[in-house]
């Protein structure tokens, strides 16, 4: 195997390749330089890793099985396909990961206040979750237009004691949230820690966020090792921000035999410009503190993206994604919205898991991939997280979709 | 001497401050944008920020936020706003004219091209809040190479281990945010001000001219005491929200940068 080096990124200045940065306001300069420094600190730090390490086990129930989907193998008729069951941790989804990690690190650095932006609420959820856990004031951002389509996830965050606030500005969805986070953040900037979701944001948000997040990987590595005795052929993520992503592809970038495969949200497709795709159909450009794809127009001016996934809504990619993307080691496909509702369905009735609508596009990757497969393709699909959050959403569809036949 | 120098160099021997005032290029719409641009001067401007429209402002509150889907709404682009400096340079050569917004228009527009269009309209310097000392590369080099000032902004958490690195490319004048905070939010004590004000004068000779949370003439006077320059702009914005015509958007903006100017004018 040929060996190569893609896990050393990013450089000081959070560059990989040219993506990334640190774009923000001089207000926040100091803060994320300071929190760039404790995060280096308590990384290397034994009883930090130790108290991350009890934490994933205990709370979030880490490791998340790797489980054989011998239904959809079945049904594909190819690669054998294995699912990460992250939906099973506490919360459901990956985005606990993160949480758990940041929230270490917000007690160390002594303070008192959490904010967060959130699109499908599970990241919000996350963090009002972890910051009950170490009783911490929290402040949730969250777009009136996803407060309206994930109403069980705000529900959710009150009752775990966050103040939710909604941001009407844009399209009220992910990237307004982060706005209005940001500007939470310059206004409260002494007791203030801003929990990002995503592997996307200032130097050094998307490295941290991808470091809690790789125990995705590594976890999938050992499992694969112990059950198959060698490493996966394929993985397959969906990517919205990119954060379940990052965390299952990282700990194999330098396995060149491992295919991975990253999927956007294509909304109603890229063509008709709804859509979600940063990497498939943006252009380079600088938002949120980082240099990474976006979707904009001829003016420079961000676009609203869509997707039936209120997580995949986002304008921009993680900027390590732009820069794999760039250098061609991962592969960035799409799947339209009603592709993903497709592999919703098949997932919950051949598995009987009812998966996230983010991950039903990977899983609809997976339908279009696997059948051309031999059957000693070793293929992992990264199962982010669970669909509970998305019946009102899977409904309203089905309904329409009936009212279309007739 | 550019604009800048020459204007914060009269008004030092003349003893007293800068009013500088900020408006969003194309706020409500191009031609009464531009109106208002060039009958700043007159009503007492001495400084122009003009700020490119962007679809997220992440530094900005809501005033000057609504300022931004006005413009964008009435089509406003990089190309129209170095139009309408243009067009206010065919009547003025002394007013120095600061173009302020965020760094994703121009990037998507082009760098190089953008400064030397920028240079040739008549602008004189940038201030480009995602754009800290970091990436001077990648715009603070080359505008000042062209002769374009690069005006920085330092806040309350801009420390003395950090000032000189902001200061060391800084040029024009400096711009101090006086509180923490988005625009327009509250507004600092005048004693916190002219705390920061002595620690930065230990670190440059520049101009400073102090900002966020300034919407009166009493205000705009206090500052103009310890400052060299008063900057103004979501009060200056609500003018135009709140108006029902156009003609009242320009008389509201410039009747308040009279009184502005008037308060700035006496303080000393």
């Amino acid at each position: 195997m040929t060996q190569s080096n893609l896990r050393t990124g990013p450089d000081a200045n959070g560059l990989f390749g040219s993506f990334g940065g640190r774009y923000v306001a001089e207000t926040l300069m100091p803060l994320i330089l300071d929190l760039d420094r404790e995060y280096e600190l308590a990384k290397k730090d034994p009883e930090f890793i130790k108290e991350l390490a009890y934490f994933q086990r205990d709370y979030v129930g880490r490791p998340s099985p790797l489980y054989f989907a011998e239904r959809l193998t079945e049904f594909c008729g190819g690669a054998k396909i294995y699912l990460k069951r992250e939906e099973l941790n506490h919360t459901g989804a990956h985005k606990i990961n993160n949480c758990i990690g940041q929230i270490l690190l917000a007690r160390r650095m002594g303070k008192k206040r959490i904010i967060a932006e959130t699109g499908a609420g599970m990241h919000g959820v996350a963090t009002a979750t972890v910051a009950a856990r170490f009783g911490l004031q929290c402040v949730i951002y969250m777009g009136t237009t996803d407060i309206e389509r994930q109403q069980a996830n705000v529900f959710r965050m009150k009752l775990l004691g966050a103040e939710v606030i909604p941001v009407v500005a844009g399209t009220g969805t992910l990237k307004d949230a982060m706005n209005e986070a940001l500007r939470d953040w310059v206004t409260n900037v002494d007791n203030t820690f801003y929990l990002i979701g995503t592997v996307a944001g200032p130097h050094p948000y998307p490295a941290m966020v991808r470091d809690f997040q790789a125990v995705i990987g590594k976890e999938t590595r050992d499992q694969m090792q112990a059950q198959e005795g060698r490493l996966p052929d394929s993985l397959v993520a969906c990517i919205g921000g990119g954060s379940n992503a990052m965390g299952l592809f990282h700990p194999f970038l330098d396995d060149t035999s491992v295919e991975i495969i990253g999927v956007e949200a294509a909304g109603y497709g890229i063509e008709t410009g709804k859509h979600a795709a940063s990497l498939n159909g943006g252009e380079p450009g600088v938002l949120h503190g980082n240099r990474t794809f976006l979707l904009q127009d001829d003016d420079g001016q961000i676009i609203d993206a869509h997707s039936i996934s209120a997580g995949l809504d986002y304008p921009g990619i993680g900027p390590e994604h732009a820069w794999l993307h760039d250098i061609g080691r991962v592969e960035y496909t799409s799947v339209t919205d009603d592709e993903a509702l497709d592999a919703f369905h098949k997932c919950c009735r051949l598995e009987g898991i009812i998966p996230a609508l983010e991950s039903a596009h990977a899983l609809a990757e997976v339908f279009k991939r696997a059948p051309t497969l031999p059957a000693d393709h070793l293929m992992v699909v990264n199962l982010s997280g669970r669909g509970d959050k998305d019946m009102q959403t899977v409904m309203h569809h089905m309904e329409q979709s009936q009212q279309e036949k007739h | 001497m550019s604009r800048l120098q020459t204007r914060f160099t009269e008004l030092k021997e003349q003893n007293r401050a800068a009013l500088v005032t900020f408006v969003t290029a194309g706020d409500p719409d191009y031609d009464t944008s531009l109106a208002i641009l060039k009958g700043l001067p007159a009503a007492g401007a001495d400084v122009i920020e003009l700020g490119m429209p962007f679809t997220d402002p992440m530094a900005d509150g809501p005033a000057i936020q609504l300022a931004n889907i006005r413009a964008l709404g009435a089509k406003q682009n990089l190309a129209k706003t170095l139009q309408m400096v243009r067009e206010f340079r065919t009547g003025n050569n002394d007013t120095p004219l600061v173009l302020m917004g965020y760094f994703n228009p121009i990037h998507h527009y082009g760098v190089a091209r953008f400064i030397a269009e920028a240079k040739e309209s008549g602008v004189d310097g940038l201030i480009v809040v995602d754009m800290p000392p970091e990436h001077n590369s990648e715009l603070c080099d080359p505008a000042q190479a062209a002769g374009l000032d690069f005006i920085r902004l330092t806040t309350p958490t801009t420390d003395d281990v950090r000032l000189p690195t902001v200061l060391a490319g800084s040029s024009g004048f400096v711009y101090y945010v006086s509180v923490a905070g988005v625009t327009g939010a509250g507004s600092a004590t005048t004693e916190q001000v002219s705390a920061a004000i002595e620690r930065l004068r230990r670190h440059t000779d520049l101009p400073i001219s102090v900002g966020f949370g300034i919407r009166t003439p009493e205000q705009a006077a206090a500052i103009a005491r310890l400052a060299d320059g008063v900057v103004v702009g979501s009060a200056l914005i609500d003018k135009i929200e709140n108006a029902a015509t156009p003609e009242q958007a320009v008389d509201g903006v410039l009747s308040l940068c009279a009184a502005l100017a008037e308060g700035v004018r006496n303080a000393r």
